[in-house]
């Protein structure tokens, strides 16, 4: 039984996670993007919210991109480097620590700011605070990983997740019986994070995909629309007199 | 040479009675819903005042509209594209819901439902946005009302620059005119700029600036980069929201809402021509005072056959070239220069623009006489400070404003010595650097100001642009998704949706 749960929870329930997190946000963005929003509340109450927003969101940043990087890059590639397994588990724990505590800091005046402030709470959605009691708290689970790891650092637990998570995304078998004798800590980590993308495309999460990076890349500041069907962009030559 | 055709609007501030019927007939169009309660997208100011919201004027404070650099390149006063996406997690530039006012209702139901009582029940007030009793009301859209609350507050006004302002505060001397404002759907906007979706955008056919709705993230960039706060960010649908100038009337050929309904008949709509090529030019002039002038450089004479070879060849259709040719907005700005843009130092080059409003003499009483000026008054004793004027509408250069107010009190003696007088004064005219037809035109342009003088409005030849046969049982103009009635709350709805308990009274 245990082995069937384990092989559900982290053989099958991530591609279950990552469909619908695909096909989910691809839908409603083609279905309803006049819901597809970062849903700030600024303007109804500032207090709190530069604080906690800024630390919030380059907190999770970090934490994301720590994330991304350090479990899909191959481990050959940290080999050729000459990293080697503890040195990168130190900076993973070094890095994500100050970030997780940035994280924490700028999450708990956004939590306080959504549950106790009247006109905040007023106005949130059911998913608004859901979200971000989920993000909290596996911010918590993620933060209490660091106390685990600390117990053996040889790089050798880390590296099996990121094996997990290779095995995961390149559709290999397996990748369940490498996290089985994980640390619950480390299973609940793993299990509330593939919950988070299962719930992303029906919450306020999708305006990351929406990260406005391309307006750097805008040609001068104006936009200008038309409807005519030959669009006067480019000059036609004046009919002779 | 690049021509364009806007639609464009004039405010005669000297025939505005401050009546708001244009804002509360714009309310009721556009701004009825959750969301925007607090919003005008057409507002009546009281001035001298902070106005909606506070301090509006003040870029010190907002960090609206552009700033030029020392290379002479303009950029937006909240920063480039860097500096623009840095504010993204917070914007340290955005005004708070209390900056313009916390929007309430009242307890009306009570008045009906109240059990017997020995004082009659009254309707108290309740927040819109948490439904909680308000106890004290303390700012609404229009809280400085025909100068309401005392001169201590209104002498904050940003238009008291460089005037001695403590004279204005005692009860003899002091002034007041009413100042309607709406987007300015400006030739340079900075909301657009700033936008880091690229969802606001300007048409090319008439110059309206509008809000892709769909394509809005809520990055509420474009509510501090409008210098005149004519963005508002709706807190229930997470999206901005602006005066869409009513575009779906403007396309059939009707004035908006604000202009047809305007019981003064101040409003004027009409087809301006300017060549596209040269907007960043005028707007990165090195003196503020200049702006003006370029500003009235890039527009076309619509009577000029090379600009309407050129506008044709740049696919200006042959109706808006026609109606260029009686635009009001023409004549007023561009001929009598009697209309001036709103604060042009912000460099957006706005497209609304106002004739300023003439006022008591002030020293009569002193004096018991006119000004030198022969049978002219001079407009310098006009009660209103010049200079206030000049801040409001030519960044401080009061030579153009006292040129306009010379010529609407020529108007108005030219048309007495006729009509009143029994005998043309023929030497009036001359006075202001006019003919005596042109006077006779001003005055049954502003003074008899019939409907189909005051709007030409050309109609927009959407058959061109579209296959008509598509739009079949569409829904025409709407907000949110689909037809029907307009989504209140737009959350995902499905596993996450709002419950309807919370929605507000």
């Amino acid at each position: 039984m245990a082995d069937y749960l384990n092989q559900f929870l982290f053989g099958i329930y991530p591609y279950i996670c990552l469909a619908v997190l695909g096909l989910g946000s691809i839908l409603r963005f083609e279905h309803g993007q006049y819901s597809w929003r970062t849903g700030s509340s600024q303007l109804l109450r500032r207090k709190q919210l530069v604080m906690g927003s800024i630390l919030f969101h380059v907190g999770i940043l970090i934490i994301f991109f720590g994330h991304l990087v350090g479990l899909l890059t191959p481990i050959w590639f940290f080999d050729a480097l000459g990293i080697s397994h503890g040195a990168k588990q130190i900076l993973a724990i070094v890095a994500g620590g100050f970030a997780g505590v940035m994280c924490f800091v700028g999450a708990v005046l956004l939590i306080h700011r959504r549950l106790f402030d009247a006109r905040i709470r007023a106005t949130s959605s059911f998913g608004d605070t859901t979200i971000l009691l989920l993000l909290f708290a596996q911010l918590l689970l993620g933060l209490s990983t660091i106390f685990v790891s600390l117990q053996h650092l040889d790089g050798h637990e880390m590296v099996k997740f990121m094996s997990w998570a290779q095995r995961i995304f390149t559709f290999r078998g397996g990748a369940a019986e490498l996290v089985a004798d994980a640390h619950p800590i480390f299973k609940a980590h793993l299990f509330l994070g593939l919950t988070i993308f299962l719930v992303f495309p029906f919450t306020r999460l999708v305006h990351m995909l929406s990260a406005p990076i391309w307006y750097l890349n805008r040609r001068g500041y104006q936009l200008v629309r038309t409807k005519r069907r030959n669009p006067t962009g480019k000059h036609v030559a004046p009919p002779a007199e | 040479m690049k021509v364009r055709a806007q639609i464009s609007m004039i405010l005669n501030l000297d025939k505005c009675i401050g009546c708001h019927t244009c804002s509360v007939t714009c309310k009721n169009v556009w701004t009825g819903r959750e969301g925007v309660e607090y919003a005008w997208f057409n507002n009546v100011e009281t001035k001298p005042g902070i106005g909606y919201p506070d301090d509006w004027e003040d870029q010190a404070r907002w960090n609206g509209g552009w700033e030029r650099k020392k290379n002479g390149k303009i950029q937006p006063k909240m920063g480039g594209k860097l500096g623009v996406l840095s504010k993204v997690f917070a914007n340290p530039d955005l005004p708070e819901i209390d900056d313009y006012y916390e929007p309430f209702t009242f307890d009306y139901e009570h008045l009906q439902k109240a059990p017997e009582m020995k004082t009659p029940p009254t309707a108290r007030p309740r927040s819109l946005i948490t439904g909680e009793r308000m106890e004290k009301i303390n700012k609404g859209p229009n809280w400085e009302e025909i100068l309401g609350g005392e001169f201590s507050k209104r002498s904050k006004d940003y238009n008291f620059e460089n005037v001695e302002k403590e004279i204005y505060g005692q009860f003899e001397n002091t002034f007041m005119m009413y100042l309607p404002r709406l987007c300015e759907h400006c030739l340079n906007p900075s909301c657009v700029a700033v936008c880091p979706s690229g969802a606001i955008y300007k048409r090319e056919e008439d110059g309206v600036v509008l809000i892709d709705q769909n394509k809005c993230r809520g990055w509420r960039m474009c509510v501090s980069g409008c210098p005149y706060k004519k963005i508002y960010y709706n807190w229930s649908s997470g999206k901005s929201e602006k005066c869409t100038l009513c575009y779906p009337r403007l396309e059939a050929g009707q004035p908006t809402v604000c202009s047809e309904t305007c019981v003064g008949r101040i409003r004027y709509l009409g087809v301006v021509l300017y060549d596209a090529d040269r907007i960043g030019e005028a707007a990165s002039v090195e003196k503020e005072t200049d702006l003006y002038q370029s500003h009235l450089d890039i527009f076309l004479d619509p009577n000029d056959p090379e600009v309407q070879r050129q506008a044709r060849a740049d696919g200006v259709p042959d109706a808006w070239l026609e109606s260029a040719k009686k635009s009001p907005i023409w004549k007023m700005a561009m001929e009598w220069k009697i209309a001036f843009p709103l604060h042009p130092e912000y460099r957006t080059l706005p497209m609304v623009w106002y004739v300023p409003p003439l006022s008591p003499i002030q020293s009569m009483a002193q004096a018991g006489a006119f000004g030198e000026k022969g049978s002219m008054p001079n407009v310098r004793d006009l009660r209103i400070p010049m200079k206030y004027l000049a801040n409001l509408l030519t960044a401080g250069d009061e030579e153009p404003v006292a040129k306009a107010l010379e010529k609407l009190i020529a108007m108005r003696a030219y048309m007495r010595s006729i009509s009143y007088e029994g005998a043309e004064d023929a030497t009036i005219p001359g006075k202001v650097g006019m003919t005596a037809e042109q006077i006779g035109e001003m005055y049954q342009l502003m003074a008899i100001a019939n409907y189909e003088d005051r709007f030409v409005i050309p109609t927009t030849h959407r058959e061109y642009a579209e296959n008509a046969y598509d739009l079949r049982n569409d829904c025409g103009f709407s907000f949110g998704e689909g037809c029907g009635e307009p989504k209140q709350s737009v959350e995902w709805t499905g596993l996450f949706a709002k419950s309807p308990a919370k929605q507000n009274p």
